[in-house]
């Protein structure tokens, strides 16, 4: 089918559109009739049609227009989606037809995911049905609440308005318990074209719109550049001299120039320049839905599935979280069982730690005591993630709060996140930084200001290595060396911290020790928001509390030197142990890397 | 952002996860419009660069014009190209008098399927369009085919959220069709924005015949058209009332011809 028939307006986009309800009600139909009553067919499709159907020995079937497979014209029902398009006189449609029977809910899901507004087609004969109401229910799932019914076969009822009325009611209690509110009510006769693109005189009694004045009425969905900007990376390009990461906005804005975070690896940089190919003009900044590629004033470490935002709007970190989650998968969803979850750009192993409610989405009932559910149901329940995860919740940020479950090869279940309780050890760290980094009271002096005075950045030096090592005196080495260049060192020795800041702690180095890696942290953020060039020492065996070092540090940068090779961490700079064993030498090397590193900067670098 | 932006940043953003996903990927380029803007998109999904390979399949039944045009713009726009033949089936003497759906399968479905084999391709990027027929409006963007090439369109992965099919078993490969979403008129327009060089054959003769599809020449017919440059066949596409595949002859075999031609692997 071609798009055909003069064009609207071509600068106006498209509504995505699709129609859901339970089989055999008339789908299929109703989009046939819209299409034909709007002269958006073209020539010769109709007499096709008519020829199929005279060959089968039937009467004229609208719904062959979309249901071109055999299989569906010889069983008359709808197997797979069908995306149509089509034009009202105000703008253009893309018409999804979902299929209305229980097997192919899959291609139900597949076909309403991305609409931006629906019609839920009920039979007036048979009333509601199961998938009636499942659909709903997906249909809130999937954030489209933008919802018509369309109540259709009026004609085997004798256009009766009673009838109308007892399926309306039934059906808003059901849309409301799911805190869905239907647009409107439209009783039709998609066979006879009542009440589809003309109020026809059978029911005088309905003084609302035609399915088609009611498709104009359907709003657009405005694009999400007021919300957080967040950018999933898709991947990172060398094919030539630039290394673009490249990806898409999913929401807000970005222009070059701005600093920005990468979670949860928590590396930043500044978006040296948007990179294009082929445009009228370079662009210099991006906003929702635009696939783009940008360059960093700096090389560092990102790669797919990272979660680019600015600074200040940090996404969720975590690897546990709750979520409402549909499934359409041949085995169930249950406890103990691994799965990918795929969310934007990121892919992790996931399992259900808890059922909070399992429900039969097309009754809305609980099952009660059940520790999985089957093809066709939802749940409300808790995931755990083997690797933290970026995300928002679906409230807040609709584009990074849901995503899919990967049962072997194939996608089996979606799902929005709902609520984010922090469990993990971690997870209550990385909470507690970041509503201490959002209510942090911000000093007039901004960190550039200090850097252009004292020549340097704030940066948190951490030497590692196994003990022995000389870690100590190569620290004591540094702050001299960098003092000695008139930049502000201070070593941060953790006895220090723990002989005030941790004097209550019963026995800092053992039992309490997470809590004195978690103070010793919070005194470096300090001398860090001082502008002061931190350094401190890490046993090798503590990867935890570096850990938790790195998160307490954020947003200023860590650099870790390791002393000796171990086979754990992610140093940024390598000293072997001869190396460390002269100090003097191995400070110079060390003040290298981080002029390499564009944190020691020189006086008056700007000028 | 307009319609045009929208449909190229999902191209892009489709091209992209392909790339990433598949170690071993080819593009179909049938020298039409629509794989050629796949390839412009491709440029601009990889900043200027076309990292993917090209895969022709001639049926040495091709419009002549349209092995010069090929030639010329793979060597401009510095593209990897392999043609592909089904060389057996030619000795063989296979052409369409043996039937058009039996030749299409020979020459393309067998030829696509030989150098597919031969260089080890899972992942496989085509120009399909929805609104070209009524089973492409049913494809995936990521549409898996089993070692026999065949499409199991009864039984298609869902997707949702710009989430793929992008792990599968050994014996499949993926078809993924970056411009599904796209229209006739769009491509036609996007080639007007982006003033990407199409070849000849689209525009009208003096005798006012134009191809609106290109396939081989025994089986595709051209239209009556006064349209000689991609801004006439704008304004004629909005205004056009017949289908675009209605100059190709297989499709006109069989009620059912492209869902058999289509389930058995052909584009």
């Amino acid at each position: 089918m071609g798009d055909n028939g003069s064009a609207p307006d071509l600068s106006s986009r498209l509504l995505r559109l699709v129609i859901v309800g339970h089989v055999d009600h008339g789908k299929s139909t109703l989009v046939g009739r819209l299409l034909s009553d709007t002269g958006t067919l073209p020539e010769g499709k109709l007499d096709f049609v008519r020829d199929i159907c005279k060959q089968q020995g039937k009467e004229f079937e609208f719904a062959f227009l979309l249901d071109a497979l055999e299989e569906e014209q010889e069983q008359g029902i709808t197997i797979d989606t069908s995306q149509i398009f089509f034009h009202t006189a105000q703008r253009k449609y893309v018409i999804i037809d979902a299929p209305g029977h229980k097997e192919f809910l899959k291609n139900m899901v597949t076909g309403a995911a991305d609409a931006e507004a629906a019609l839920l087609l009920i039979d007036a004969n048979e009333g509601v049905q199961e998938q009636s109401r499942r659909h709903g229910y997906i249909l809130k799932l999937l954030g489209l609440t933008q919802v018509a019914v369309v109540i259709n076969k009026m004609d085997l009822i004798g256009y009766d308005e009673k009838v109308y009325n007892n399926i309306k009611s039934e059906y808003i209690v059901f849309l409301d318990s799911l805190g869905i509110e239907a647009r409107e009510f439209i009783p039709v006769s998609a066979k006879l074209g009542v009440n589809i693109a003309a109020l026809k005189d059978e029911m005088p009694w309905y003084k609302g719109p035609t399915v088609l004045r009611m498709l104009d009425q359907f709003e657009k969905k405005p694009p999400p550049d007021h919300l957080p900007f967040r950018f999933p990376v898709q991947d990172v390009y060398k094919f030539d001299e630039r290394r673009i990461i490249a990806g898409r906005v999913e929401s807000g804005k970005l222009k070059t120039g701005d600093r920005v975070i990468f979670s949860p690896s928590n590396k930043q940089a500044v978006v040296k320049s948007i990179e294009a190919w082929s445009v009228p003009e370079k662009p210099s900044a991006a906003t929702s839905s635009e696939s783009i590629g940008f360059t960093l004033d700096e090389q560092i470490f990102v790669e797919r599935g990272d979660v680019c935002t600015l600074m200040d709007q940090l996404p969720i970190v975590s690897t546990t979280f709750d979520a409402n989650v549909f499934w359409m998968g041949k085995r169930n969803l249950e406890k103990g069982r691994k799965f990918i979850l795929k969310l934007n750009t990121q892919e992790v192993e996931c399992e259900v730690v808890e059922f909070k409610k399992a429900i039969d989405a097309s009754t809305l009932e609980t099952l009660t005591n059940q520790d999985y559910i089957a093809k066709n149901d939802v749940a409300e329940l808790t995931l755990s993630t083997r690797n933290p995860v970026a995300f928002d919740l679906f409230g807040s940020i609709a584009t990074t709060g849901r995503f899919v479950l990967v049962d072997e090869y194939d996608v089996c279940g979606g799902g929005i996140i709902t609520t984010y309780t922090p469990t993990t050890k971690s997870d209550k760290l990385r909470d507690e930084v970041r509503t201490r980094d959002f209510n942090w009271i911000k000093s007039e002096i901004k960190p550039d200001e200090r850097a252009y005075r004292n020549g340097h950045r704030a940066a948190l030096i951490l030497i590692t290595g196994d003990p022995g090592t000389g870690k100590g005196p190569l620290a004591r080495a540094l702050e001299h060396s960098l003092f000695q260049s008139n930049f502000q060192s201070y070593l941060l020795d953790r006895r220090n911290v723990n002989l005030g800041v941790g004097a209550d702690l019963e026995d800092p180095k053992n039992s309490g020790e997470s809590e004195s890696a978690r103070r010793l942290g919070e005194v470096a953020k300090l001398l860090l928001d001082a502008g002061q060039v931190v350094i401190s020492t890490s046993n090798a065996f503590h990867q935890e509390d570096q850990a938790d070092l790195r998160l307490l540090a954020i947003p200023y940068q860590v650099v870790e030197i390791q002393v000796g090779k171990q086979s754990s961490g992610e140093p940024d700079l390598v000293l072997s142990l001869d190396e460390a064993q002269n100090t003097s030498e191995a400070s110079l090397k060390i003040q290298d890397f981080l002029k390499e590193k564009k944190i020691l900067l020189g006086h008056n670098y700007s000028i | 952002m307009d319609h045009l932006d929208e449909l190229e940043n999902q191209s892009i953003f489709i091209l992209r996860e392909a790339y990433k996903n598949f170690k071993n990927l080819a593009m179909l380029w049938s020298i039409g419009k629509d794989s050629t803007i796949l390839v412009w998109l491709a440029r601009k999904a990889f900043f200027g660069h076309c990292p993917i390979p090209l895969v022709h399949i001639d049926t040495t039944y091709k419009i002549p014009a349209m092995i010069e045009y090929r030639d010329r713009v793979a060597k401009e726009w510095g593209l990897n190209l392999v043609v592909g033949k089904n060389q057996k089936a030619l000795d063989e003497g296979m052409n369409h008098e043996r039937g058009r759906l039996i030749c299409c399968e020979a020459l393309k479905t067998q030829g696509l399927q030989c150098i597919m084999e031969e260089h080890g391709y899972t992942g496989l990027i085509l120009g399909i369009r929805r609104d070209e027929e009524g089973t492409r409006a049913k494809e995936r963007y990521f549409s898996p085919r089993n070692k026999n090439f065949e499409w199991d369109f009864k039984d298609q992965p869902p997707e949702l959220w710009d989430q793929y099919k992008t792990s599968f078993s050994d014996d499949t490969h993926i078809r993924i069709h970056p411009i599904l979403h796209w229209t006739e008129l769009n491509v036609w327009e996007y080639i007007q924005r982006e003033k990407i060089p199409i070849i000849d054959l689209y525009f009208a003769t003096p005798e006012g015949k134009r191809y609106r599809s290109l396939g081989c020449a025994p089986c595709t017919g051209t239209i009556d058209s006064t349209a000689k440059n991609v801004d006439e066949i704008v304004e004629e596409i909005k205004n056009i009332g017949t289908a675009e595949r209605s100059g190709r002859a297989q499709d006109q075999e069989d009620t059912y011809a492209m869902q058999k031609l289509r389930a058995r692997g052909y584009m």
